[in-house]
């Protein structure tokens, strides 16, 4: 059985005979795709033979290829009949005189145009749709916690501590390492600045100021949200793929008390220690920048930012932790939750809860200065 | 060289460790040219874990493996390669790509391994459709749309997509409605019969060994014993006499005098 014999496909007996031999199979479908539809009916209406006994090798390629003369033929009202067929094949030609391609939807082409028209209506639709459920899914989750302030004995205790060990205390080391190192840069870039005034400083304001009122809630947020609510979305997401949920429904346990608010709760105890402790170690970062290289010794450093910060400037802070939290664990649960079928899904669901906890984190922040602003907090 | 007695599969001295479990130990099977192997083993037997030993997926402590007189572990990736294109694997839920159509997922290995046009791959994709009794219009669906038949049946295209001399398959008709599963048993003898195939399936299904198996391999104190179903029956062991002779066996072969 060399692969190297060639198919091939003559005329014989005037033609009216079609004699095909060698090798029809995926290793020689290419050839025979270019050169089969140069292989004409002749003149007249007289049924056409073909004859299969040369042929050596035949495979589902090479027998679509043959089908596809046959309906060539056919539709130029020829028929074919295959004759002299190895025993080997008969089966393979006659399975492929059944397939029927036509009936079958057209492969899905790209249009881009349409496309971008189509998705542009679909995203914007999805986002509509999207805040209705989230808005519900917030209504169910408020109720639901409600129910559980009410009757604290329907707090599951174990899986909030069990979260709160995973999404605050094995969340430290990143943390801390993250906004020690904003307040390192922070310390460099406003000494920098500040020093054309000689207004060194002040570099103390600008870091208990930013960090405590800002920096440090916010980038524990994203932290979080990236760290957390992307890990909440993938464990529930996961028991969705592997009906879990639907398990704990029809045992009669609510899956927003079973697995919801634990994690919820969890996050909003979390989140203000985590943001203290980012407002710390940021502050440190930047006591030390300032005293190895910007010459004010720690005690200074302490001075001016008793001088410089209130209280009111580190609650302001740690007063969104909690509400920056609910809405990180809400969008983790929720995204969870709407994830379907596929495992593709639980990872697309992931990417859109860290997106949408994010932005919302953002807007709300956005808000908050405002408010404080306002009422001059 | 029809006729010629040779064999498609060697493994021999098969030794798989699991830590301190060995599963098999000194195993051998061969399967011959055109046969169709059942499988079959206790829970924890390590009956897919034979199939991943001989397609290649775990490497065995000890032993040799040979598929079409090749090597599965060969260093040289290109001969690796070769001998991939001339097998198909069903894994249990079909395997198929998530993202992808089931049409897109049969053209994957084509569209790898052969310089075709999109288009006449497009129809050889369809043709394995057809082939394998899909409805026509489940070729742009995604295989979460499908029900756990249609994706087997996809997951056999996708295996038959390259057209291989051997076709594994892991429990075909698990969890296939008694229908569903006889018409698999009938499409794998069809298809065997058109591609001239070899199989090897793992299965519990005791219709599908009556019906479609030319030879058992049984797991068994860590080594395969073969036979045909007859002479399975007749043997001593205490595990194949409650295998072969519970009541559903019964029942499967009654139905199959039947009939």
């Amino acid at each position: 059985m060399a692969s190297v014999v060639k198919p091939t496909l003559q005329w014989a007996d005037g033609r009216r005979r079609l004699v095909a031999g060698g090798v029809w199979d995926l290793s020689t479908a290419r050839l025979l795709n270019t050169r089969l539809p140069k292989v004409a009916a002749p003149e007249g209406s007289d049924p056409v033979a073909m004859d299969l006994s040369g042929v050596d090798r035949l495979d589902t390629a090479g027998a679509w290829l043959l089908e596809r003369v046959r309906r060539r033929f056919a539709a130029g009202g020829r028929d074919v009949s295959f004759v002299r067929v190895p025993d080997a094949f008969t089966e393979l030609i006659q399975d492929m005189q059944k397939v029927d391609i036509d009936r079958m939807p057209p492969p899905l082409r790209p249009r881009p145009v349409v496309n971008l028209l189509n998705n542009t209506g679909k995203v914007t639709f999805d986002l509509i749709h999207e805040s209705l459920l989230l808005l519900n899914f917030l209504g169910l989750v408020l109720i639901t916690l409600g129910k559980v302030v009410a009757n604290p004995r329907r707090l599951r205790v174990a899986s909030t501590v069990y979260h709160m060990e995973a999404t605050g205390i094995k969340a430290m080391l990143i943390v801390g390492l993250l906004s020690f190192l904003i307040g390192v840069v922070l310390a460099y870039q406003g000494a920098q600045q500040l020093a054309e005034f000689g207004a060194q400083i002040f570099v103390v304001d600008l870091l208990g100021v930013s960090i405590l009122r800002e920096l440090g809630v916010l980038l524990t947020a994203i932290m979080v949200a990236g760290r957390s609510g992307s890990a909440f979305t993938a464990q529930i997401g996961t028991m969705k793929v592997n009906q879990e949920v639907d398990a704990l429904e029809t045992l009669g346990l609510d899956p927003i008390e079973v697995l919801v608010i634990p994690r919820v709760v969890a996050l909003m105890i979390t989140m203000p220690l985590l943001v203290f402790f980012a407002d710390i170690v940021g502050l440190v970062g930047g006591a030390m920048v300032a005293s190895a290289a910007l010459g004010i010794d720690y005690g200074a450093f302490l001075n001016r930012l008793q001088d410089a910060v209130t209280l009111n400037t580190f609650f302001s802070g740690l007063v969104k932790a909690p509400v920056f939290a609910f809405v990180i664990g809400m969008v983790g649960c929720f995204q969870g939750l709407r994830v379907t079928g596929s495992a593709e899904s639980v990872g697309r669901q992931t990417t859109q809860s860290v997106v949408q906890s994010i932005m919302l984190v953002l807007v709300l922040d956005a808000g908050f200065s405002v408010l404080f602003a306002e009422i001059g907090f | 060289m029809a006729g010629q007695q040779d064999f498609v599969i060697q493994a021999h001295g098969i030794r798989s460790q699991f830590g301190e479990t060995v599963v098999h130990d000194g195993l051998n099977l061969d399967v011959k040219r055109g046969e169709v192997m059942g499988l079959v083993g206790g829970s924890g037997t390590g009956k897919s874990v034979l199939v991943n030993t001989i397609v290649g997926l775990r490497k065995p402590q000890a032993g040799t493996v040979r598929v079409l007189g090749r090597d599965p572990y060969d260093p040289d990736p290109v001969r690796r390669r070769d001998l991939q294109k001339r097998w198909g694997v069903l894994f249990q839920d079909g395997a198929l790509f998530s993202g992808l159509s089931v049409s897109e997922n049969i053209q994957v290995p084509l569209r790898e391994n052969t310089k075709l046009p999109q288009s006449l791959i497009e129809q050889i994709a369809r043709a394995k459709i057809a082939m394998v009794g899909l409805q026509p219009d489940a070729c742009n669906k995604l295989p979460s749309e499908l029900s756990g038949g249609m994706r087997k049946r996809a997951g056999l295209a996708r295996a038959l997509a390259m057209d291989p001399e051997i076709l594994f398959l892991d429990e075909p008709t698990a969890g296939l409605d008694p229908i569903g599963a006889s018409s698999f048993d009938d499409l794998i003898e069809s298809l065997r019969k058109s591609l001239n195939l070899t199989v090897l399936m793992v299965t519990h299904d005791l219709d599908s060994l009556n019906t479609i198996c030319d030879r058992i391999s049984v797991l068994l104190n860590k080594k395969v014993t073969v036979g045909t179903m007859d002479q399975l029956m007749a043997m001593d062991d205490p595990w194949l006499r409650a295998y072969f002779h519970g009541p559903r066996m019964r029942a499967a072969q009654h139905a199959e005098q039947g009939a």
